[in-house]
């Protein structure tokens, strides 16, 4: 059976990955476990000129961990990442392929100068979540707005959009999982 | 919408450094876009045999040609492309160089994801609206020709009626008749009238394309499918999506080129020459000829199956000698057709001229009638066209005299000759092998005078 493994990479708010796990394991309706066995170094990752971690870096490093995992691996951090063109990204996933990471730095209130709101943090924080591994099940952007695959790049367009997969999108993700069965 | 098959916007990357280019790559392929990226110029112009390519990401600073010099290189290839200039350095005279040269717009690296997005988004629905803008031209004058269809005739309002309801369907419509009556005129009719009318109708001559290059034209080839295939081209049923495709003279078209053929009508599904990708268009088609079909099917030059397929709903257009009571008609309109674009004051046709006009065969049928107003146009001394402007050929065909005496006979017989030959004398005495003062005598003896 294929699951789902959230690897924590420091720093990171080890409660925020307990309450992803049962919101994730929902959604997906997939065994959903925490790795506590490796600590990924992140400074490779890091870009001392933009203070910012390279997303890229780090899905590379995942592989390397993880390299014939029958499964999706999510890594997640609190870091500010970055690739190279842009200049920032929430997250990043291999479509169709097997890891995504996912960063907490932008999601929060706080950082817009707003005091701080965990349910809102917490909402956000799943759907990019489910987004990043929805791109490893294949699923490009949605254009429903409400599914959570619709392309988000500031956290309005996360809060807009709902937590879950739209219709066409979820028969994929659900094809994909029972073609694993 | 991942479920569902939306039309593919395509991007090309041009940038020299690998993460960017990889970067980009990923970001929008997870919008759904085909993507593909180039190191440099030589290699984007390479890419562009691929294309064509709706959105293109230029980097100005690269080593070799610049971004700059590029985007002049490719508008050469692909005036439609929309181009978007990437820059490290915010550097204002390239970016405005890039604009003036017509960059659609400029980013700096590192570009701001939301920015980014959005731009790529208008950018894309600025090209839809160009494109769509050409076809609509391309429509309107499509719709300018299509008023042409003139007639009065039983036969013609019949012919109109058909066109007509089979307008209203999507089935596919073939329109039979004499070379130069009019298929291609009845087919945009249709088009026209029916629901397809915001989408192109797409004409090929099947009979004017050399066998080797059909394929290709109505298929589409990718680059290097065959010599002299420099960039990718997309076929005529590619063309035709959305609209209608117009096979003219199908009667002509190989056995090969049956086979396939059939298949794309029952699939609407094919591949560009020399390529692997399944193209997916939806037409309606509609097609003409002016052979015996099905002669042709008994002989075994034409599929059965294909014939079928084809003959669903056939308009046959009569000939122009069985409808004669359009003839005075189209000469009128061709007449004011012409009148307006030589600009010359001929604005009528003698009695007698039209007279000869109803008498004559047509073997060419409507485009012989333009051709033969045409012609008189040029000559015509204003304010009208006489017999004289008109074509030798129209000389009224010879009939037998009511009279059948010996004489009667004779005098028809010399008459025709003599007109037939420009009264010349020795020729005409010549052909009815006689002297040519037996000629005179004969002409004296029965009366006939030279127009």
């Amino acid at each position: 059976m294929s699951s789902l493994l959230l690897v924590p990479i420091p720093p990171v708010e080890i409660e925020h990955i307990l309450l992803l796990r049962p919101a994730l394991q929902s959604t997906l309706n997939i065994e959903t476990a925490i790795d506590e066995s490796i600590h990924l170094d992140i400074a490779a990752a890091f870009d001392a000129y933009r203070n910012q971690y390279n997303s890229s870096v780090l899905l590379t490093s995942l592989q390397e961990h993880f390299p014939h995992y029958n499964g999706k691996i999510l890594g997640i951090s609190k870091v500010d990442f970055f690739v190279p063109v842009l200049t920032y990204v929430f997250g990043e996933a291999q479509l169709n392929g097997t890891y995504a990471v996912v960063s907490t730095y932008r999601l929060s209130d706080t950082l817009y100068g707003l005091p701080e709101n965990t349910q809102r943090f917490i909402e956000r924080f799943r759907k990019e979540a489910v987004h990043e591994l929805g791109h490893t099940f294949g699923l490009y952007h949605c254009l429903d707005y409400d599914c959570v695959m619709h392309s988000s790049t500031t956290v309005e367009d996360i809060d807009i959009k709902g937590d879950n997969f739209c219709p066409a999108c979820g028969k994929i993700v659900k094809r994909h999982l029972h073609a694993r069965l | 919408m991942n479920g569902k098959p939306t039309k593919q916007n395509s991007i090309l990357i041009v940038d020299d450094e690998i993460v960017v280019r990889d970067s980009l790559s990923k970001w929008f392929k997870q919008d759904n876009y085909r993507v593909d990226s180039a190191e440099d110029a030589a290699h984007a112009l390479k890419k562009m045999g691929c294309g064509p390519w709706d959105i293109i990401l230029l980097d100005i600073k690269m080593p070799g040609m610049s971004g700059l010099e590029l985007q002049q290189r490719l508008r050469e290839i692909d005036p439609a492309a929309t181009i978007i200039m990437i820059t490290a350095f915010a550097s204002v005279e390239s970016a405005v160089q890039a604009l003036k040269e017509g960059a659609f717009d400029y980013v700096t690296k590192p570009v701001d994801p939301d920015h980014l997005s959005h731009l790529v988004q208008k950018a894309i629905q600025h090209k839809k609206l160009a494109d769509e803008n050409a076809q609509l031209r391309q429509h309107i004058s499509e719709i300018m020709r299509s008023e042409d269809i003139v007639g009065s005739s039983p036969q013609m309002k019949k012919v109109i009626e058909m066109a007509k309801t089979v307008a209203q369907t999507d089935t596919t419509a073939m329109i039979r008749g004499e070379s130069g009556s009019g298929k291609e005129i009845i087919a945009r009719a249709i088009h026209a009238n029916s629901a397809r009318r915001y989408f192109p109708i797409i004409a090929v001559n099947c009979g004017a394309v050399p066998e080797t290059l059909l394929e290709s034209e109505l298929f589409g080839h990718e680059k290097g499918a065959f010599t002299g295939a420099q960039y990718r081209r997309k076929g005529k049923f590619e063309m035709a999506d959305g609209g209608t495709i117009f096979l003219d003279e199908i009667g002509t078209i190989s056995p090969k080129m049956q086979v396939q053929l059939l298949r794309v009508i029952e699939t609407k599904q094919f591949t560009r020459v020399g390529g692997n990708e399944v193209i997916a268009s939806d037409f309606r088609i509609i097609c003409a000829t002016n052979h015996d079909l099905e002669a042709a099917v008994k002989a075994g030059t034409f599929r059965e199956d294909l014939y079928y397929r084809l003959n669903v709903f056939t308009i046959f257009i009569p000939p122009l000698r069985e409808r004669k009571a359009d003839i005075p008609l189209l000469a009128r309109h061709f007449l004011t057709r012409y009148t307006i674009s030589m600009n010359k004051p001929v604005k009528d046709i003698s009695p007698e001229a039209m007279d000869m006009m109803v008498r004559y065969d047509w073997p060419g049928n409507v485009r012989e009638l333009e051709n033969v107003i045409e012609r008189a146009m040029v000559l015509a001394a204003p304010p009208s066209i006489r017999p004289d402007d008109l074509p030798f050929q129209l000389i009224p065909k010879h009939h037998a005299p009511a009279d059948e005496s010996i004489d009667a006979v004779e005098k028809t017989h010399i008459e025709h000759v003599l007109a037939k030959y420009g009264w010349n004398i020795t020729h005409s005495a010549r052909i009815l092998d006689i002297d040519r003062v037996t000629l005179y005598n004969k002409i004296a003896k029965y009366g006939l005078i030279k127009p």
